[in-house]
């Protein structure tokens, strides 16, 4: 089936990028090429993992998101702060501060996503209770979701089905609001401070959302700061929150221990998160009861659209949620049941490609010839000629998009025989005279 | 066997005897072949589970082996060659929950009896001949 066409976050700034090759030989996908100088991404396998965001030494890798000014499209504006917000600020004494720093900066309302966290935790504990597709896989992080959809197709009746929680967010603050100030849905905007552009790419990949725009945290950071010395309003204390648990989503494996199941695994960085899902695909893990993949190391807090250092940000969200702990168990918070209404509003459906062909015995003698090119490289993978590895040079070359001659080793070969030859030929004319 | 179309494609894995620390390579880049090859992928994940089954057998209880993938327009072969020593017992071997591996594989967490029974559940057609002192041969076919 024809993909619809998918909108993807990350592109290139193609001034800024000088045809290196760190991006090629980070990204999980091998989905980058370096043509003409230039890297090109193959969208078709793109997941917006950032990962060439977070690599590029020239910054030419950019995710597009909104900006601030953006919200003022909307006559009613609501921010949703991801957990991974907090985790920005040292010495945060209370997610009360970064929530009246966003009024401050002309929301009319906070929905923390931290609280839709808790109830997709409620929901899916329940979800795990009778299980037949053991392990449930989460649907929290949308380059995961994507990364199975193309890679692991046959692991999506694993995924849980349930919204992630910005769009379990989105919606309820719209609800909640919409009934609260008498104002239709539509005139809300609703917006998603985030830690990665996967985020941004999934509110737009063609299916429903309610998220009407996406924020990067470092573009929201500064102006932020200046906000948060002030008093915290009434109102904002005296809020539903978020309980720890929901907060500590933000952190790698935050998801997964919210659960309190035991047999429950976490796995961050995306060529890791490849691994296992190999493991799960193999059969090797349906014992287990939960498995939750981040694309980022360390969890959403090392998204590539943060401001601070992944290592630093776990370490001040560590410092809030004691604080969060302590004033929990002086002023306990209703836990969260499970749902019914936040069910995904479609299955998740199989993203094609990286067939060669749709022709079965088409793509068989392709692949054979793949295999008796590749063995004709030096096989050093070294990315000269803009593919990230030999083998997917071969690929490249058989699905003409690229020539043998890119191999810089091939064309070394060549100029030595042609050098040759001229000598050859030099000598030949010498002796005739 | 003559096959419809002459288009095939074949990849080889060796497997060491005892070697587990690379034991599952070999299911993964097949995995992947048929992917690119645009398989249907509940047969790919049925290959894969079968392959990584006879892959994991070679090195428990082989003097070292090989794995034949070939793929053919309307099926894909599998067959999971040995050196030795062979099956004392084939209908013993393929009962489940049965098995001969030692202590210390079963201590790596593989050697739960499962592995033949598996690798017949999910192929098509599946044969095994096993001579002592000389070897086994498991072939095993997915219709496409």
């Amino acid at each position: 089936m024809p993909n619809k066409k998918i909108y993807h976050s990350v592109k290139l700034q193609h001034d800024k990028c000088v045809g290196c090759t760190t991006c090629l030989k980070n990204c999980p996908m091998e989905c980058i090429r370096v043509r003409n100088g230039k890297a090109r991404i193959i969208y078709e396998l793109c997941i917006d993992c950032g990962l060439c965001v977070k690599n590029c030494p020239y910054q030419a890798k950019v995710a597009q998101t909104d900006s601030i000014t953006d919200i003022f499209r909307f006559e009613h504006k609501i921010a949703l702060p991801a957990p991974s917000l907090y985790g920005q600020f040292r010495n945060l004494q209370s997610a009360d501060n970064v929530i009246s720093a966003l009024l401050n900066l002309g929301f009319d309302d906070v929905f923390e996503v931290a609280r839709a966290a808790d109830m997709v935790s409620a929901t899916v504990r329940e979800m795990i209770k009778d299980n037949p597709n053991k392990p449930l896989i989460s649907s929290a992080c949308p380059a995961v979701v994507s990364l199975i959809r193309i890679r692991f197709p046959e692991l999506l009746p694993h995924v849980a089905d349930v919204l992630s929680p910005k769009e379990v967010a989105a919606r309820m603050a719209k609800e909640e609001y919409s009934k609260a100030h008498g104002v239709p849905m539509e005139k809300i905007g609703a917006f998603f401070i985030t830690p990665c552009p996967a985020k941004m790419a999934s509110i737009h990949a063609g299916r429903e959302s309610h998220v009407d725009g996406v924020i990067a945290i470092r573009d929201i950071y500064g102006l932020l700061t200046s906000q948060m010395k002030q008093e915290v309003p009434e109102n904002v204390k005296n809020r539903k929150r978020a309980s720890w648990r929901g907060v500590n989503w933000a952190s790698f494996g935050g998801e997964g221990s919210a659960l309190g199941y035991s047999n429950v695994l976490s796995v961050d960085g995306i060529h890791n998160v490849i691994c296992v899902l190999e493991e799960i695909e193999n059969g090797r893990l349906d014992d287990l009861d939960f498995f939750e993949g981040s694309s980022c190391e360390g969890g959403c807090l090392g998204g590539s659209l943060v401001f601070e250092n992944t290592y630093v940000a776990k370490n001040n969200l560590r410092k809030l949620i004691e604080r969060m702990r302590s004033y929990e168990s002086e002023h306990p918070i209703e836990s969260e049941q499970p749902r019914d209404d936040i069910h995904l509003y479609a299955p998740y459906e199989p993203r094609e490609g990286i067939k060669l062909s749709d022709n079965i015995s088409e793509a068989i003698e392709k692949m054979e010839r793949i295999k008796t090119l590749t063995k004709t490289f030096p096989g050093l993978d070294c990315g000269s000629c803009g593919c990230p590895t030999c083998r997917s040079l071969a690929e490249d070359i058989v699905q003409g998009r690229a020539s043998e001659l890119d191999c810089i080793f091939k064309l070394k070969e060549r100029i030595e025989k042609l050098a040759k030859q001229m000598v050859d030929l030099t000598n030949l004319q010498g002796n005739q005279n | 066997m003559t096959e419809r179309g002459s288009a095939t494609f074949e990849e080889i894995h060796s497997v060491e005897k005892g070697n587990f620390a690379t034991a599952g390579q070999g299911a993964a880049a097949f995995k992947n072949m048929l992917k690119k090859l645009g398989v249907n992928s509940s047969v790919v994940r049925r290959v894969a589970i079968a392959s990584y089954e006879a892959e994991i057998n070679l090195a428990i209880h082989s003097d070292g082996g090989k794995l034949v993938l070939s793929v053919y327009p309307g099926k894909i072969r599998l067959v999971s060659e040995d050196i030795g020593p062979g099956i004392a017992d084939i209908e013993l071997a393929m009962q489940e929950g049965y098995s001969t591996a030692t202590e210390e594989v079963r201590m790596l967490g593989f050697g739960a009896g499962m592995g033949m029974p598996n690798m017949k559940r999910c192929s098509d057609s599946f044969d095994l001949k096993s001579a002592l002192g000389k070897g086994t041969t498991i072939t095993m076919e997915f219709n496409l």
